[in-house]
Formats: C-alpha cells, sequence, structure tokens
C-alpha cells in the first residue's frame, strides 16, 4: 500500500512558563493511502497535538519541534515555511474540529466560508467556486442548498454545522483528512449520522482520514487501524482486529477493559488507576508503569522500544521482549483474545 | 423592530422628564439665584427681576410651568448669561463647533483606537503591544484639560501651527480640540479592540480558517476584525459622554464658542434656565446615541439581527 504521509520519531515541545511541556516524545506512524487511522488515548496523550503538528497549526511562539520528520509529498512539513504550508492547509491536507457550534465564524455567511477554499486553492471564478459549494452541501446532505448558502451559521443545528464543516474540509478533495473527535459534541443520534456520512465521503474521495477520538465503540466503527498514545508516544499500533483482540500493552489493556460492552451491562466499569505522566518532567522508562501492575524494573529505567508483534502490529512494552516473564492479562481482554486467531489464547474457529 | 423603536421612544421620555425633575430640584435646593449674583440691586428692583422670571412663584408653580413649557419644547428664556434671549436658540446657535470638534474627536480617536488594538493584539506581547497599552493607559489617565493645555503650548504658542484659542479659522481652529477629545475615544477602543480581538484570534473558527489554508492577513482582516468591530458599538456610548464632559473643558481652554464653554459659564453665573436646557439637551443627546447604538448593533451583528426581528 502506497504511504502518504509518514511521521518519524517525532518530538515536540510547549515553552511554557512552567517549563518545557514535552507533549510529543517520539511518535512514529504511516498513513496509507485510503485508510483510516484512529488515534485513541486519554485526554492530554497528545493526540491533537499531533495532528496539529502536521497541519502546522500551535502557536508558533510556544511550539517546538525537537526531532523528527513529518513527510508528506516528499517534503518534510516541520521545515516548510508558513507561506507553503498555506497552500497545503484545506488543499492537501484538511481538518475537522470537535465543537461544530464554534467552528464557523458567526459573521460570515455559510456560502462565503465554503467558497472561501475554492478560491484560495484552485483556479476557479465566484460563480463556479458558489456552484461547487452548492454541490458540497448537497454532498453533506443538506437540503435546499441554494438557499442555505446565503445564512448564517447560527441558523443551523449542531449537526447541520459540523456538516458544513465537512463540506468545507471536503471542498478541494484533500488527501488526507484529519478529525479531531468530530462527534463527541453531538448526541448519538447525529453522531451516527456524522459517521455514516464520513464513511460515505471517504469512498467517494478515497481520502485518508486519521480520526481522533475517546470512543472505543466508534473506533470499531470507523478505522481500519488503531494506535493507541499514552503520554506523548504511541505505545501500540495495529489494524482493528489487532488492537481489539490482540491487544499487548497494559495500557491498551487498560483501555479495553474500561469500555463498556453491551453484553455485559451488569459488569462493573473498569477504571485505569492513577493519572497521566507529568508531561513537564516525564518518566524515565515506560511512561504507563507507575500505573501498571504488569511493570518490571526495566519499565522503570529504559524506554521500551516498539516490538513487533505481526507486519501490522507493533507494541512499545517490554512484556514482548523474549526475556519477560508470561503475565496474564485481565480476563475480559483474555475473553477478547480467545476469539482471534494468532493470539495465544485462540480457541479455534468458532462459527 | 417598529415596536421595540416605540417602546424605546417610551422609555426615553420617561428618563427624559425623571432627569429634568431631577435637576430642576437639585437647582433649588442649591445656594445661590441668578439675581443674586447679578448687579448690586435694591431689594425692590431685585423682586421686579424675579417676578420677570417667575421666581417669585410657589416652587411647585415653577415646576409645573417648566414641565409644560418643556413638553412644548420650550426650554426657557436665558437670566443673565445672554439676557434674555431664548435658551433654544443658545444652544442652536452654539451646537456647531460642538459638533464639529466632538464628531471629528470621536471619528479620528476611533480610527486611531481601533488601529492601535488591532495592532497591539496581532503583535501581541511584544514592545509594539507594550507601547499601545501604554498610550491607551495615557490617554485614560491623563486629564483632558492637561493634555489640551500640553497641545496649546506646544503646538499652538511654541510651534504656530495652528491658532492659539481662537475659533476663527475654520477647520484650523479646530484640529488641536478635536485631538484633545480623541484621545479618550482612542484609549477606549485601543483597550476594547485588543481584548476582543485576541479572545477572536484564540476562537475555533480562526483555527479552522488557519486550516483552510488562510494567510496572516486574510485571518486578521476577514475573519477577525469583524468579530472584533462589532462588540466595539457597545462602548460607542461610553465614548460619547467622554467626548461631552471632555467637551466641557476643552471648549474652555481652546475659547471655543460651543455647547461645553456656555454650560460652564452659565453655572458660574447661576444661569438656571441655560444649565436646565443644556442638561435636558446633553440627556437628549445620550439616549439618542444609546438608542442609534442598540438599534445599530442588530443591524450589524447577523445573531442579533435575525433572532432579534421577532422579540
Ligand atoms: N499550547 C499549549 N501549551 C502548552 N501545553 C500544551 C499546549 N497544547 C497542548 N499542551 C499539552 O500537551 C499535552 C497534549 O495535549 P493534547 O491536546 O494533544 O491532548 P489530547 O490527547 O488531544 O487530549 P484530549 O483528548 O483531551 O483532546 C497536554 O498535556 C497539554 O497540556
Ligand atoms: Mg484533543
Amino acid at each position: 500500500m502506497e504511504k502518504i504521509l509518514q511521521v518519524k520519531d517525532l518530538e515536540l515541545s510547549f515553552n511554557t512558563f512552567a517549563g518545557e511541556v514535552k507533549a510529543i516524545r517520539g511518535v512514529n506512524f504511516d498513513l496509507y493511502k485510503g485508510e483510516t487511522l484512529a488515534i485513541v488515548g486519554e485526554s492530554g496523550s497528545g493526540k491533537s497535538v499531533t495532528t496539529k503538528s502536521i497541519m502546522r497549526l500551535l502557536p508558533e511562539n510556544s511550539a517546538e519541534f525537537k526531532n523528527g520528520e513529518i513527510l508528506f509529498g516528499g517534503r518534510d512539513l516541520t521545515k516548510l515555511s508558513d507561506k507553503e504550508m498555506q497552500k497545503i492547509r484545506g488543499k492537501e491536507i484538511a481538518m475537522i474540529f470537535q465543537d461544530p457550534m464554534t467552528s464557523l465564524n458567526p459573521t460570515m455567511p455559510i456560502g462565503r466560508q465554503l467558497t472561501e477554499p475554492l478560491l484560495k486553492h484552485q483556479k476557479i471564478s465566484k460563480a463556479e467556486a458558489k456552484k461547487v459549494a452548492i454541490d458540497l452541501l448537497r454532498l453533506v446532505g443538506m437540503p435546499k442548498p441554494e438557499l442555505r448558502m446565503k445564512q448564517y451559521p447560527h441558523q443551523f443545528s449542531g449537526g447541520q454545522r459540523q456538516r458544513i464543516v465537512i463540506a468545507i474540509s471536503l471542498a478541494c478533495n484533500p488527501q488526507i483528512l484529519i478529525a479531531d473527535e468530530p462527534t463527541t459534541a453531538l448526541d448519538v443520534t447525529i453522531q451516527a449520522q456524522i459517521l455514516e456520512l464520513m464513511k460515505d465521503l471517504q469512498k467517494k474521495i478515497d481520502t485518508s482520514i486519521i480520526f481522533i477520538t475517546h470512543d472505543l465503540g466508534v473506533v470499531a466503527n470507523v478505522a481500519d487501524r488503531v494506535a493507541v498514545m499514552y503520554g506523548g508516544k504511541i505505545v501500540e499500533i495495529g489494524t482493528v482486529d489487532e488492537i481489539f483482540y490482540n491487544p499487548q500493552h497494559p495500557y491498551t489493556w487498560g483501555l479495553l477493559s474500561s469500555m463498556p460492552s453491551l453484553d455485559a451491562a451488569d459488569e462493573k466499569l473498569y477504571a485505569i488507576p492513577g493519572t497521566p505522566p507529568d508531561l513537564l518532567a516525564p518518566p524515565k522508562g515506560d511512561a504507563f508503569a507507575l500505573r501498571s501492575e504488569y511493570a518490571m524494573q526495566i519499565d522503570m529505567e529504559q524506554n521500551p522500544p516498539f516490538f513487533k508483534v505481526s507486519d501490522s502490529h507493533y507494541a512499545a512494552t517490554w512484556l514482548l521482549h523474549p526475556d519477560a516473564p508470561r503475565v496474564e492479562p485481565p480476563a475480559t481482554v483474555i475473553e477478547r483474545m480467545k476469539k482471534f486467531p494468532g493470539s495465544r489464547y485462540y480457541e479455534g474457529s468458532r462459527v | 423592530m417598529a415596536r421595540y423603536i416605540g417602546k424605546r421612544l417610551i422609555y426615553m421620555f420617561i428618563t427624559l422628564a425623571l432627569i429634568a425633575t431631577f435637576t430642576f430640584f437639585l437647582m433649588k435646593i442649591l445656594p445661590g439665584s441668578p439675581v443674586a449674583s447679578a448687579d448690586k440691586l435694591s431689594p425692590e428692583q431685585r423682586a421686579v427681576v424675579e417676578a420677570r422670571y417667575g421666581l417669585d412663584k410657589p416652587l411647585p408653580v415653577q415646576y409645573f410651568d417648566y414641565m409644560f413649557g418643556l413638553a412644548q419644547g420650550d426650554l426657557g428664556i436665558s437670566i443673565n448669561q445672554f439676557k434674555g434671549a431664548n435658551v433654544t436658540d443658545v444652544i442652536q446657535s452654539r451646537m456647531g463647533p460642538s459638533a464639529q470638534i466632538g464628531f471629528q474627536g470621536m471619528l479620528l480617536g476611533t480610527f486611531l483606537g481601533v488601529l492601535l488594538g488591532m495592532i497591539a493584539a496581532l503583535r501581541q506581547n511584544t514592545w509594539v503591544d507594550y507601547s499601545s497599552t501604554l498610550v491607551a493607559i495615557v490617554g485614560i489617565s491623563i486629564p483632558s484639560f492637561v493634555f489640551a493645555s500640553m497641545l496649546q503650548y506646544f503646538f499652538a504658542l511654541k510651534l504656530e501651527w495652528f491658532p492659539v484659542a481662537l475659533w476663527k479659522d475654520g477647520f484650523m481652529s479646530s484640529v488641536l480640540p478635536s485631538i484633545a477629545l480623541a484621545m479618550f475615544p482612542l484609549a477606549t477602543a485601543a483597550r476594547f479592540i485588543r481584548t476582543e480581538m485576541i479572545e477572536v484570534l484564540g476562537s475555533d473558527y480562526i483555527t479552522l480558517a488557519r486550516a483552510k489554508g488562510a494567510s496572516g492577513s486574510e485571518i486578521a482582516f476577514k475573519h477577525a476584525f469583524r468579530n472584533a468591530l462589532i462588540p466595539l458599538i457597545t462602548v460607542l456610548g461610553p465614548m460619547a459622554v467622554g467626548i461631552l464632559t471632555g467637551s466641557l473643558v476643552v471648549e474652555q481652554i481652546f475659547a471655543i464658542p460651543g455647547i461645553g464653554e456656555q454650560f460652564v459659564k452659565s453655572i458660574m453665573v447661576n444661569d438656571f434656565s441655560i444649565i436646565m436646557g443644556t442638561t435636558i439637551f446633553f440627556s437628549v443627546f445620550l439616549i439618542v446615541v444609546i438608542l442609534i447604538v442598540d438599534i445599530l448593533y442588530g443591524i450589524i451583528d447577523p445573531r442579533i439581527r435575525l433572532s432579534g426581528g421577532k422579540s
């Protein structure tokens, strides 16, 4: 498969009054053409910062690339000038944000907000841009798009606004669409509609999507692959099935155990104990060690490298080292692993 | 909309009646009489004068006479400042110069203030920002008489670029007083726009605009400026008050034959009718400004424009 984006050894810090916040501490991943990569992880793990650094939307005066590169179309995005980035933003890489209520300019008719990227990035006339914008609105399922072009954001519901934001992001057929919790602020039925819309559109325009979410249910629904982030790092990455049914990192185990399942309504929900690491002074070894009941001595001292589980599945935990003792994952996780061919708990094919 | 304006107009008249009543009795309670301060009059002469202006009648009668006249647009007759002249005529004849310097000051101050506030916000926490904040603080804290006197001293007396205190050279005479008046709206607008602009620049829709590929200047002018400017309308009222109070002093210093100068003099000589008339004129002016501001806000802000139309 064709890689369209490669993030290599990315390290990024914020220089604040309190000191250097090491928000991204060595992130590696590739994005393939046409796929949806979900990034999950608890609040503050660096999901938004990672994607915003790809778009270079972080505050210039405090955010600083420390190491690594972001390769896109043969260029390293961390090295581009703002002028060059402007030509990429909205054209080749587009972004959708969490809160549709505040994502649109309140005093600009939505028609102008839609035509803006078109006029900016493509050599077309205003009239043509208007036509394209109306088509886009129709594409995202907005009824009577001609009439709505002149309306202002407050005249639309939250779900409709997110549709508009999606229409804006797709205006120039971007190669990559970054969606930072695009459905978190919406109610459940609207959430489902927006997700369906995104899946639909992805098929139509063949864009790659990076989808940030807290909701593992959403991940199972939309993603091809999943990256699990913790404390400014990706700790495990693999296909959806690999992450859901053959997880290797204790943090992923924790995440999956805290996911409510429909068939176990009476089960008590698991919560990962402890708090996320302090990024002003990140721990030396595995950042999750202090919260993990599986932590070993080496976790406190050395940062685990990525161990290969399969060609598509990697996890950064010392538990995968050949010399590590065999540990039992939590019971709920073992239940999952029983269903996955290739996991060590696989119980054979079930019909 | 028409109903809304109608309601506002009724409130406006009630407010005015209350202000008139309050000022009337306040004036009567305060010691001193327009007649007493006049030349040495014998008691008999004094009684004659008082009778001419109805000052000998009982207080309630005087009050109702005045309010009745006011309802018909009659502000009475000047007692000693412009002996016998109609107060309405006096105000009318003096409105021109005041309006000119007030309008020029407001325009200049708002324009420069917006500019300064914008630059400060776009160059946040740099020396540009700090110096603009300094200008704003200085503009608000230096009393206008100090600033006006300084302008007069340097640019009129020393450099002789402008007339010192002479309302004869048309526009040239109005330059220094307008600048003096501009300081308050300038400082107010600069502080206001800076705060608004910084808030707007941090909002989600600006991030989205950046994510669309908009350049720095497109962000500032196409997206942020309008959103930061609209709320400025809300401080137009206080800015008008600032211009008005400033004009009392500034007109005095530059000897401008305007309403402010006349108002100050009328207080010194205790000319009851002029004081009352000018107070009411100022009140009408401010109330109308506030009404216009509210209507304007509804017209300019699309969020209010549409939802406000129904209520
Ligand atoms: N502008 C900034 N200045 C300083 N620190 C920042 C800044 N932006 C983010 N951070 C820090 O970087 C870390 C990662 O933040 P990020 O927003 O990427 O988290 P997230 O994974 O997106 O969380 P959430 O799920 O809550 O959105 C956090 O510790 C945060 O405090
Ligand atoms: Mg986030």
